[in-house]
This record gives C-alpha cells, structure tokens and sequence, in this order.
C-alpha cells in the first residue's frame, strides 16, 4: 500500500487517526455544537476494514513488530465490526445519558487502536503497550459518568487490579527476556524450542506470570473478581465494547504467545490452562444462575465463554486455533447486540438493567423481546444460531484432541447456562409487566445495528462454511 | 423432473411461519386471516408429506428421495436428507397432527395468536426436519431447534404452572442431548481417525467399527437423550408437568409426535450405531420399559385430573414400544413402529377431547364432570372411539402394535411379556373408570347440564382422528408394509452382532472351561 515497512499497521493507523480527528474536533467544537464524531469513527473503522481485506494473505509486517498475518487480520476485522456495531448503538445512548460525544468516541477509538496493535503484536513489549493503551482508554470510559457512584467504584476497581495484572505480565516479560534474551515472539519460540529448558524452574515462573496476566484480560477464574463489579457500573454500551472487544483482543495475543512461542512447553502450561477453562466455566454459568440484575449476569456469561474459548486454547490442534476465531467472531457480535438491547432500554434516570425490568416487555416492545431472544439463545448455543456453531467448533476441538472430560464439563455448563438466558425470556415472554413501561423510541441507526448484528447471528449459525474457510486460513500462516 | 419434496416438506412450514410474522396483528385485526393461513399452510404440509408417501417405494430398505448438499464441507457436513420405511410414518403422522393442533386451538387460544401459529409452524417444520435427517449435525440441529417453539408454546400459552413447565422441559431435553453432542462430535472424530476425514454422515458411521468399549459409552450418551425424550421411567418427570401445562395444541403435538423422537432415536441411530452397547444395554432397557409400562399405568389410575392421566398413560405406552425396540427383532421393531403411529393419533386424541372438556369448563378434574353422555353425546360417542383405541381394542389402531410388540417380546425373552401383559390389562382399568365416571351416571355438577356438543371446528378435528384409528385397525397392512423393508434391515444388522456377541462369549467360556480343565488336571 504505502510501502512495504508500512502496510501491516496501516488499520491501527486509520483508527487512530479517526480517533485524533475525534479529539481535534472536540477540541474546536462551539459550545453546544452537537456534530458528526461517530460518524467520523465509523470513516476510521471501515478504513481499517478496508485496508485488513487488501492485506489478507499478504503476511505483511512493520518493523519486526506488527505483523499483518491473517490471524492477526481476522481479529482486526472481528475488532472492526465491534467497534461499528458499539458506536451505532451509542448514538442513541450517548444523547440520552448526556455523555460527551467527542470524548466518548475517542476513547473508543483508542481502546479500538490498542486492541488492533494487540491483536497483531508479535512482541511481547508491544503487546504490553498495546494493552495499556486498550486498558486505559477503557478503564476512563467505565467511569465516563461521573455522577453515577456506581460507575466510579467499578472504574477504579477495574484499574487497581488492572495495573496489578499488568505489572505481572510485565513481571513475565521480564522474566522471559532474561531466559531467552528477547521479547520478539518468534526469537522466543525458535529459542524455546532449540534449547533444553526443561529443568530450569523460571521458565514456569516467566509462563506463570504471562498467564496471570492474560488471565485478568479476559477474566478468567481466579482472577475474575473485578469483572462482575466493572460490567455492571460501566453504562451497558461499554460494557458491551469491553466484553466483546477487549476479550477478543487479549485472547488474540494470549493464543499467539501461548500457541507459538510457548508451544514447546505445552505439556506443562495445558493441563493449568485446563483446569481454569473447566473452573471458568462452572463458576461462570453457576454465579450466573443467582444474579437479578441483567448486566452482572451477562459479566458472569462472559466468564463463562471465556471458559469456552479456553477450551480452544487447551486443544491447540488445528481446529481448536480455528475455533477460537469463530468463536470470537461469533461471541463478539452476540453479547454486543444483547448489550446494545439493554442500553437501548435504558431511560437516563433508570437503567432498567434488573431482571425484573423486563417483565412483560413482549408485550410493549415485542420488537425488542425477539432480538434479545435470538442472542440469548445464541448466547445459550441453540441452533441456528451463530452460538451454537461456535460451541459446537469448541467442543469439536476438544473431543479430536480426546478432551472429553473438558468437553462434557463445558456442554453441561452450557445447558446450566441456558437456565439463566431462559430466565429472561421468561420474564420478557411469561410474566405480566409490573409498572407502566416507558415506550423507547430506538432511533435508525441503532436499529440498523440490531439488524445487522442479528442477521449476522443467524447467517454464522445456517451457513457458517465462509467464515470457518476464513479461521481456517488464518491459523494456516502462523502457527 | 425431481421434485425435492422433502426439502419442501419442511420448508413450507418455515415460509409459512415468515409469512404469518410478517402480518401485522398488533390490534388482533387480522386474526382470522392468520388462523386460515396457518391450517391452510399445515393442511397443505399434510398434502406434501402424502405425497411424498406416494412417491415412496415400499419394497425397498434404503433410503429415498435422498437430497444432498454440501454444506460445511470442512467437517463433512451435509444437508443430506432422505426417508425410509421408518421415517415416512412418522413425517405422515406429524403432517396429520399439525392441522389437527392448530383446530384445537381455533378457539382456545385468544391472546397473541400471530405468536401461537409462529411457534406450532416452526415446531413442525423442526420435528419433520429430525425425523428427514441423514446428517448427524442437520439432526442435531433440528433436534434442539425443536425445544425453542414447544418452550414458547407450554411457556406463554399454558396452564398456571406453565413456567414451571416449560423450563423442565427445556432444561432436561438439553442435557440429555448435549452428552449425546459430545457423543456425536467423538464419532465424527472417529471417522477422521479410521479414514482421514471428518464425516456426520449416518451411512459411513453406521460402517465404522467401533471398540467395544467407546461403544459403551457413546451408546449411554444418545440413549440418555432418547430416554429422556420417549420418557424412559425413571427420566420421565418432566412429562406429566409439561403435558399437564401445555395448551392443548402443545400437549397433542407433544404425545403425538415429540415422544416418538426419543423412540425413533433407538431405532434410528443409538441402536444401529452402537450394535455392541445395544445388545449389551437391550435387557437393562427393557426392564426400564417394563417398569415404565406398570408404573405409568398405576400412577395414571389414580390420578384426578384427566390431562395427567392421560400423560400417565403416555409413559405406559411408549413403554411397549422401547419393549419393541428392545427386543430386536422384526415382530418388535415392527409393532414399535406401529404402536408409535398409533399411540401419536389416540394419545393425541385424547389430549384434544379433554382440551375441549377443559376449555368448556376450565378445569380438568375428574370428580367435576360425571353423565356427560346425555349432554354431549357426539363428544361421548368420539371419546369412547378413542378410548377403546388407545386401550387396544381389536379393530381399532392400539390392538395391532401392542401385539406385535408382545409378540416379538415373547419370542426374545417371555418374561418381558408378562410385566407388559399386567399393563395392557391396568390400561383398561384406568382408561374405562375415567370414562364411567366423566361420561355415565347423573349429570352431578349442574354446571354441566348446558355443555354444548361437538362445534364445527371440533369436528372437523376429532372425526379424521377417528377415521385414522379404524383406518389403522382394519387396514394394518397399509401401514406396516412401508416400514417393513427397513425394519429387516436394521434387525438384520443387529441380530448379526448379537449372534457374534454370543459366539465370542461361548468361546470364552469354552476356552474358560479349558483352561479350569488344565488348571485341574495339573495340579
């Protein structure tokens, strides 16, 4: 494109710019001057959408450090769609609740910046920027209303044990410079696997404190403790952004470190990773069944498919690489269209995020029910959904590579999970609505965005050959 | 020209239920309209599956009308569907129902009706796509896409615990097919690891040789599924909820057709595929049945209100019909076949006169009614067909399944027949003693005394299912010669590995004795 040193970052390169046109605007703005920001962010989006499908199957890197290979690109375009679906719907949220629209987009185009950087970092320093960069934007859109106490304590949870996580993983860097004498992903892995480090115990200390780190980004157990408390204060878009979004992002690096440069020592950090992916997964859905309000039940769903997608992770054959990407394609755009329902019916003075808010919304917003029902089900892994597809790629993983055992764990956790999904079509279809309803008026572009995230759902669940073709591609080039 | 009737046979349906979405009925303008289409659109169904019963060959065991395409070429998946002598009834059967449950819920069903006929058209266009499957993926998916409609259809149209309900059956469904996912995917894993490529494709996995042992375990898997499904006593709890709480369109789909997926499981794939784990687990499963039969049959006389008893019942008789499968032979397999026919128009007979006795008088207790007979007395006269039907009378549909089934049992192991034989005789006690006291004696209850008869619409529901029944008893050959073909076949295939089974433990026994005899002589 540009030139050859250049191309690899140039979807990082168009988000961040929108992201500075966001800023510059924000800072020039009349007073009182309500513009086109979101739209500007969505120009950035498809840019890098663009440019992601001209790079494909180019293996293209920038400066030994971003590599622009199909994995990193799917993820980039999963990232993509985030960030288009997250910005459509805050278009209505953002007016409603009052949030500064320059800031706000801003700071979702940063954090978009930083999780395309991590997707596609084959260096485990610029992996750690790029995840302060997503972290910090994130940690400031938690607690972007000021106001709501909620929101601040969730803010400044998530960023106490955040820069903890992060100070371990840098801690792992560390550690794995000294025994390797580089932080290049590659150079470690053809190290890793040239000498004998077997007996040596600090290599398991350096895959420890990687682990832990990654494991907070994505919420794995033990190291969840923050996401239950961060989900429910920030406002339900952000929560949507940063369960889909910062999940994919960090899971896009942890599989690249662990699948590449840690291969060789696979049989010691498999069976770890396999007894956090069976305790997220039961901890996740069976948290899950006592929560009464929306959101902290969908933090816990999220630590669930967290669990999924570890499973994945522990198979690490062929198609469980490839299931990770589905499943993240397929997750991404479903909890984020349940998110963006719920921050749609929300009013300013009221979330209406607990479960008994919607009772009987069938009957005022039958519209609304049905979408929510579709990516609960999906969320649930029904067919024909784009949920079942994914589960069914995970466990398919996990049984060729003879899981059984995680594979069993992880369906009967699902159907547990199915328990809580169905309690709120329950209360949505079953139960009479308790108060007046306020009618929401959801205004086109969010509706597009429903639209389109629930016609996506539906085609990855019928006819899902395209995008498996495309996950399987793009594990073909690295690992 | 090919016709692809099967792929139309679900379809139409699927398109039908889009179309009645797309009307708009938020003011209930255009109920009518709604509920025409959908009769038409199940009644046309109907027509298809007879079609496709016409187009069918009787004298062959394979598959017909086969349709494939590639779908997810990756894993080997196919949309691959055809029908043999085992399906074709059963996709007859459900394209009778439908028409039939949607009658029933002419009046009954009030409140959002658009919903209502969405959901039954999705459910049939489900359950007809399990029973056309030849890909194990395309079966699963239908098999759980299935539970989504019948959980909206018990859970917003049913009774006051249909909550309740509706997320017992979902939930217990679920996990049983989700081990047998797990038991699926281990298949096609298998296939990969014998041929180098994955495969859902039921004819391949049925030539797989599978070790002993992953047998055992695969079988438990799919058989925990089927058995939740038929219901197996002891998974059948959730039956008399959902039955009880379900709308009757709901319960007559649910009896008629939903049970027999977990018996069509058996035959079609837990038993065929796992030959081995079959002939191993087959005497444990009949006992289960046996019990089944009995236990149904007590608890159901004693019940007070007529749904329950009548879901009792459900539990007894499809206990004959695992007793069929079990037995492995063609007089079994054969009367399994047929009693699920039978069962799907009596039961679901049943289930829509007491859904009419019910929405005349909201309730369903026994004890409320009493000398209907002069009241209603077409009403009677249609109950007392059904009735004798699903007891087994001679000349009606119930006689013919039930003795082929004993039958077979008898020339397996005649101990079975003995437990099951206790229940035919039970099942004539608690049907009869319902029947004496909601329909002879004095009109007890004055509310009673002004019960209109038979409407319309209740005719034209209950007099084909009548039909059907004698159709069944007189002509039983019409029914039983399609299935026969395959029936063989399958019977074939696992008589062959239970003799190899017996062959193998003969010769440990000899080469036991043999070695106690060297042992002996030794010392």
């Amino acid at each position: 494109m540009i030139s050859p040193a250049f191309d690899a970052i140039v979807p990082m390169l168009s988000v961040t710019l929108a992201a500075l046109a966001c800023m510059a605007w924000e800072a020039f703005r009349e007073p009182g001057e309500r513009g086109p920001v979101g739209g500007l962010g969505i120009v950035g989006l498809i840019g890098a959408a663009v440019s992601a499908a001209v790079l494909w199957n180019g293996n293209t890197a920038s400066f030994g450090v971003i590599s622009g290979d199909n994995f990193g690109l799917f993820v980039t375009l999963v990232l993509v769609a985030v960030g288009i679906l997250t910005i459509m719907f805050s278009s209505q949220v953002i007016d409603r609740d009052a949030i500064p629209a320059g800031e706000y987009y801003t700071l979702i185009l940063f954090s978009l910046a930083g999780m395309i950087m991590m997707a596609t970092a084959s260096d485990l320093l610029v992996i750690f920027i790029a995840l302060e960069v997503l972290s910090l934007a994130v940690y400031v859109l938690t607690g972007i209303r000021r106001e709501d106490p909620r929101a601040t304590e969730a803010a400044f949870k998530y960023f106490l044990l955040g820069a903890f996580s992060s100070a371990f993983f840098l801690y792992g860097i560390a550690f794995t410079f000294g025994l390797t004498g580089s932080t290049h992903l590659d150079r470690i892995g053809s190290y890793l696997a040239a000498q004998s480090l077997s007996d040596n115990p600090l290599i398991l200390v350096a895959l420890g404190l990687l682990l832990v780190g990654f494991a907070f980004k994505i919420s794995a157990v033990p190291f969840h403790m923050w996401t239950p408390d961060a989900y429910e204060g920030a406002p339900a878009i952000v929560t949507g952004f940063m369960s889909t979004g910062v999940k994919a992002a960090a899971f896009a690096a942890f599989a690249r470190v662990f699948l590449s440069s840690f291969e060789p020592f696979s049989a010691d950090w498999a069976p770890i990773v396999w007894v956090i992916a069976a305790a997220t997964m039961i901890l996740g859905t069976v948290v899950g069944v006592a929560q009464t309000n929306l959101k902290r039940m969908l933090a816990y769903s999220s630590i669930a498919h967290g669990g999924y997608l570890l499973v994945g992770l522990v198979a690490a054959n062929e198609v469980g690489k490839a299931a990770i990407l589905f499943y993240l394609a397929a997750y991404a755009i479903t909890n984020l269209a349940a998110f963006g329902v719920i921050a749609l019916l929300g009013t300013r003075d009221h979330a209406n995020d607990e479960l008994r808010d919607y009772a009987g919304l069938w009957h005022s917003h039958p519209g609304l029910s049905a979408l929510m029902t579709v990516c609960l089900l999906s969320l649930g892994g029904l067919p024909p959904t784009a949920g079942f597809i994914g589960k069914w790629y995970i466990f398919s993983a996990a049984v060729s590579a003879g899981y059984y055992g995680l594979a069993v764990i992880g369906v009967l956790t699902s159907v547990i999970s199915v328990f809580f999904y169905l309690r709120v079509v329950v209360m949505m279809y079953m139960q009479e609505p308790g108060t007046e309803q306020p009618r929401i008026h959801v205004n086109v572009v969010s509706m597009t965005a429903l639209t389109v995230a629930i016609a996506a759902i539906f085609y990855l669940g019928i006819l899902p050959t395209q995008v498996l073709n495309l996950a399987s591609q793009s594990i073909a080039t690295i690992f | 020209m090919n016709v692809p009737l099967l792929s139309i046979s679900w379809l139409l349906p699927t398109v039908g239920a889009l179309i009645v979405l797309l009307i708009g009925n938020a003011d209930g303008r255009h109920t009518t309209l709604i509920r025409w289409l959908t009769l038409i659109v199940s009644v046309a169904t109907f027509g298809v599956t007879l079609a496709i019963w016409a187009s069918f060959n009787p004298g062959s065991p394979e598959f017909q009308l086969v349709e494939r395409h590639l779908w997810i070429p990756a894993f080997g998946i196919d949309y691959y569907i055809g029908v043999d002598g085992i399906s074709l009834l059963l996709i007859v059967l459900t394209g009778f129902l439908t028409p039939v449950a949607v009658l029933s819920s002419w009046i009954g069903i009030e409140r959002k009706v658009k919903e209502f006929c969405v959901f039954l058209l999705l459910l049939e266009a489900a359950m007809i796509g399990v029973f056309l499957s030849l890909d194990l993926f395309l079966f699963y998916v239908f098999w759980d896409a299935m539970l989504v409609p019948m959980y909206f259809l018990i859970g917003i149209w049913g009774y006051d615990q249909r909550i309740y309900a509706a997320i017992k059956f979902m939930l217990y469904t679920m996990a049983g097919s989700v081990l047998m996912l797990v038991a699926i995917l281990g298949l096609a894993y298998l296939h990969n690891a014998a041929t180098g490529t994955y495969s859902f494709d039921l004819l391949k996995l049925y030539t797989l040789d599978i070790a002993p042992r992953t047998q055992f375990w695969f079988f438990l898997a799919f058989a925990v599924a089927f058995a939740i499904k038929v219901p197996l006593f002891p998974f059948h709890t959730w039956l008399p909820d959902a039955h009880v709480q379900a709308p009757t369109a709901g319960s007559v789909i649910l009896a008629g057709v939903l049970l027999k997926m977990g018996t069509y499981g058996f035959v079609r794939f837990a038993f065929p595929l796992f030959p081995l784990a079959a002939a191993y687990f087959a005497p444990w499963i009949a006992v289960l049945a046996v019990v089944g039969i009995i236990y149904g049959a007590l608890v159901a006389m004693v019940q007070p209100d007529m749904k329950k008893l009548v879901a009792y019942s459900s539990v007894s008789h499809l206990g004959f019909v695992v007793l069929g499968i079990c037995a492995m032979n063609v007089n079994g397999v054969q009367g399994a076949m047929y009693q699920m026919l039978a069962h799907g128009v009596s039961t679901g007979g049943l289930f829509l006169i007491v859904g009419m006795l019910s929405d005349r008088r909201h309730t369903r207790l026994i004890s409320e009614f009493g000398g209907l007979k002069a009241v209603v007395p077409r009403l009677t006269a249609a109950f007392m067909i059904i009735t004798l039907a699903s007891i087994g009378l001679p000349g009606l549909n119930g006689f013919i399944g039930e003795f082929l089934i004993m039958l077979g049992a008898f020339r397996w192991d005649p101990r079975y027949v003995v437990g099951a034989g206790l229940g035919v005789i039970l099942s004539a006690v608690y049907m009869l003693w319902m029947f004496q006291r909601v329909y002879y004696g004095k009109v007890t209850h004055p509310e009673n005394a002004r019960l209109p008869d038979l409407l319309p619409h209740e005719w034209s529901s209950v007099v084909p299912l009548c039909v059907v029944a004698l159709l069944m008893g007189v002509f039983p050959n019409v029914f039983l010669k399609p299935t026969e073909p395959a029936v063989t076949r399958i019977v074939d295939r696992l008589q062959n590995t239970r003799t190899l089974r017996v062959d193998t433990e003969m010769q440990n026994a000899k080469f036991k004795i043999q070695t106690l005899r060297v042992n002996a002589t030794t010392r």
